[in-house]
């Protein structure tokens, strides 16, 4: 892939290639050839950009020109006007829908205009399994900066001045931690990538590392030569075969050319990194459960001090950053501390990735600087609450942080901020609720979650979240009595203080921050018997519209338990005593004739 | 047994690889059965129940065989707001089984799973190694016709 090149990059997501995008390729190299524009213009398989519905879609750069729902027929034209012309297309840029409206470039689009891409830098933009095409792209220039021009203390201070802290949840200084590690006793010293993502509804890591997996060994490699490590281990959670595979391709590539190995960019530094695959278990995110799991145990956390900067793995002294950390790495070095700093906050340097998912209209994934607004991220990036409903919360930081209601959503995206809000910046997951979310059975959502994960070492978050699961569910179903809420914050509180590791201490957090922004749902469960939201089965019933419905009996057929009866073209009704509260009816009722009350 | 000694000298005989040794014996089994824990213990020479407290403690690995087909409801946040439970609840009524358990044709395996990490297409099932998105009860009754 040369620099000047123009590039037409056609879709080979498996939706552009069932509507005919290989064909398109095709007939696109094959113009391009009879025009003689071979050594200006090159074709190229393009990833997924997510607007399947659109496709076959071919995206021109440079200029983020995207051309829609191609067909072959459309290709010489195209490549007449556009490239020999230089006039697009209008007619394959402009929206079939009744409004006729222009297909902006890319950069007009809401969901990317407000991004800033840094760790996501090579999004779409690369070939994963092609090393080439990372170089091509400056990689493994910052390595070599580091380890010619550079002195490790030189490579600390640079990411100390960029200011950048551990994408993991806590937001601990890195250049801290690094240097910790390299001032600390014993050899080999150890560098390790946390890739054991696993809050639910944050996948970030999971896409740095099968979309740029360079980024990270490069990032690991700086880390290591700036603390004296030789060794390296990338844990990937066992969920994620495809980026283990991505990375796996890496680590080989980059053997293959010197650049992990001994004697890198001949300076006598030495490191290489092995990959090591999870075991399903989500309190191996927490550091040491995860050196642990490394060293062939059960992920059981022990307590801190020592810290792993003095004792890690096999008792060496072991640095341990998350994926997004690592992959920081390379940006700041390549372009210095300075440029980086000048992203974010005071406190909060440099961009964040969230995964922006639940109920909103634009889901995926968004790297914005920090300090922007929680609002900005999700009407401004997100485009809002589909189908016209109402907001309700924002969940930040997994199981570990908080539910933050619609009156904070000015709130500024940086770590401290979030963690006075009772929430905290966690890896990154952005899950959106809208009115029909129960926030009662959302905490009841996460202390499940949690008592399925506690690894049982301690007594306060394996007892405690049991019996605080016991009176969430209690409280679903109708049985609460008003001294629960006070139960329910008594033994947070002691959860909260007693535990032994990150998981159980922040586990109260969302139970925590709905009570305090959604006590109204709680007291409507507890003393009126009735969830608001329409969700908790034994509070809610559904029933047909008499005025609404038509009769014509698709509800019958989804019933599952057969408690749905009428004539056809006659008010349908739901015995009570059969229902079971599937929601099916109500699912496939094109008339809304199915309520809740 | 043979194929386990040389699994368990694929990762230098050491306890250390205890959890890449069961999950290798795990891909070729589908599960892990008593005899092979036996077996690499001996190879390993440490109690059995070591290896027992790794294949209990770890999710990945199962203790009984499973069904032809595994089905994994994603019950991470933004499927459970976008109501992964309904289609998880819709399964075990329609397989008649719960969630962990083998149907009695021995065809599905049906679980849960905390987050696949795609939440953009809540709620999501993956059945073998296909995933299926956007669902809703009628769709994934319909999916799993696809399966036999």
């Amino acid at each position: 892939m040369k620099k000047d090149h123009i590039q037409v990059w056609v879709c080979s997501g498996s939706t552009c290639v069932s509507k005919g995008s290989l064909t398109i390729r095709a007939v696109f190299e094959q113009e391009i050839r009879k025009h003689k524009l071979s050594d200006r213009v090159a074709v190229l398989a393009g990833r997924c950009s997510g607007t399947c519905n659109r496709g076959p879609i071919a995206v021109i750069e440079p200029g983020h020109i995207i051309y829609q729902q191609l067909t072959p027929e459309d290709i010489p034209f195209l490549v007449k006007e556009h490239f020999l012309k230089g006039k697009p297309v209008q007619r394959l840029r402009t929206d079939v829908s009744e409004t006729k409206t222009m297909i902006p470039t890319l950069m007009e689009i809401d969901f990317f205009k407000h991004q800033q891409l840094v760790v996501l830098r090579n999004r779409g933009r690369i070939d994963p399994d092609k090393i080439d095409e990372y170089i091509a792209l400056d990689g493994y220039a910052a390595l070599a900066k580091a380890l010619t021009s550079l002195s490790p203390e030189g490579i600390i201070s640079e990411i100390e001045k960029a200011g950048l802290r551990g994408r993991g949840g806590a937001g601990f200084p890195t250049a801290t931690k690094w240097m910790l590690c390299r001032q600390a006793d014993g050899n080999p010293k150890y560098v390790i990538c946390n890739g054991d993502e696993g809050d639910p509804g944050a996948y970030m890591d999971r896409s740095i590392l099968e979309s740029d997996p360079h980024a990270v060994l490069e990032g690991m490699a700086i880390g290591a030569r700036a603390i004296g490590a030789q060794r390296g281990y990338i844990y990937v959670r066992d969920e994620y075969p495809l980026a283990v595979e991505r990375v796996k391709t890496a680590i080989q590539q980059a053997r293959h050319y010197g650049l992990l190995g001994e004697n890198i960019f001949q300076t006598g530094f030495d490191f290489d990194v092995e990959i090591i695959r999870g075991g399903g278990a989500f309190v191996c995110g927490e550091e040491t459960a995860l050196m642990a799991s490394i060293e062939g145990k059960a992920g059981r956390p022990r307590s801190r001090p020592p810290f792993p900067a003095e004792k890690g793995l096999w008792e060496k002294p072991t640095n341990i950053n998350n994926v997004e950390t690592w992959a920081n790495v390379p940006a700041i070095i390549s372009r210095g501390a300075k440029w980086y700093a000048s992203l974010g906050t005071e406190k909060s340097k440099g961009t964040k990735i969230f995964s922006l998912v639940g109920k909103i209209n634009n889901s995926g994934l968004v790297e914005v600087p920090m300090g922007i607004t929680l609002r900005e991220i999700i009407f401004g990036v997100g485009g809002g609450i589909p189908n016209g409903k109402r907001f309700k919360a924002v969940q930040t930081g997994g199981p570990s942080g908080g539910c933050i209601p619609e009156s904070m959503l000015d709130l500024t995206v940086d770590y401290e901020a979030l963690t006075q809000a009772g929430a905290i910046m966690g890896s990154g997951g952005l899950i959106v609720m809208d009115e029909d979310t129960c926030m009662v059975d959302v905490a009841l959502y996460f202390v499940s979650f949690l008592v399925e994960e506690s690894c049982g070492k301690c007594t306060p978050c394996r007892v405690g979240l049991q019996r605080m699961k016991e009176m969430l569910i209690k409280i679903t179903e109708g049985e609460g009595e008003e001294a629960d809420i006070e139960r329910l914050e008594k033994l947070a509180r002691v959860i909260g203080s007693g535990s032994l590791c990150g998981l159980g201490q922040t586990a109260p957090n969302p139970v925590l921050t709905t009570l305090k922004y959604f006590r109204n749902e709680y007291e409507a469960h507890i003393k009126q018997k009735r969830c608001p939201a329409g969700v908790c089965k034994k509070l809610i019933v559904y029933t047909i519209d008499p005025q609404k419905c038509t009769g014509c009996g698709v509800c019958v057929k989804s019933c599952p338990v057969d408690a749905i009866s009428g004539e056809k073209k006659q008010v349908h009704v739901i015995d009570q005593q059969l229902c079971t509260r599937c929601g099916s009816c109500q699912e496939v009722c094109s008339f809304d004739a199915v309520v809740i009350q | 047994m043979k194929w386990i000694r040389k699994i368990v000298e694929k990762y230098g005989k050491k306890e250390s690889g205890l959890i890449p040794i069961l999950q290798d014996v795990q891909k070729i089994k589908g599960y892990l059965p008593e005899e092979g824990i036996s077996d690499i213990a001996a190879e390993l020479k440490i109690p059995i129940a070591r290896v027992y407290s790794l294949a209990t403690f770890y999710k990945a690995f199962r203790l009984i065989p499973r069904g032809r087909h595994s089905i994994h409801v994603c019950l991470g946040t933004a499927c459970h707001v976008r109501g992964g439970a309904k289609i998880m609840d819709r399964l075990e009524q329609d397989l008649g089984v719960r969630s962990g358990e083998t149907t009695q044709d021995g065809r599905f395996t049906v679980e849960s799973v905390r987050c696949v990490g795609c939440c953009g297409l809540a709620p999501v099932v993956v059945i073998d190694d296909d995933f299926h998105g956007k669902l809703n009860q009628k769709k994934v009754i319909q999916v799993l016709k696809k399966y036999e």
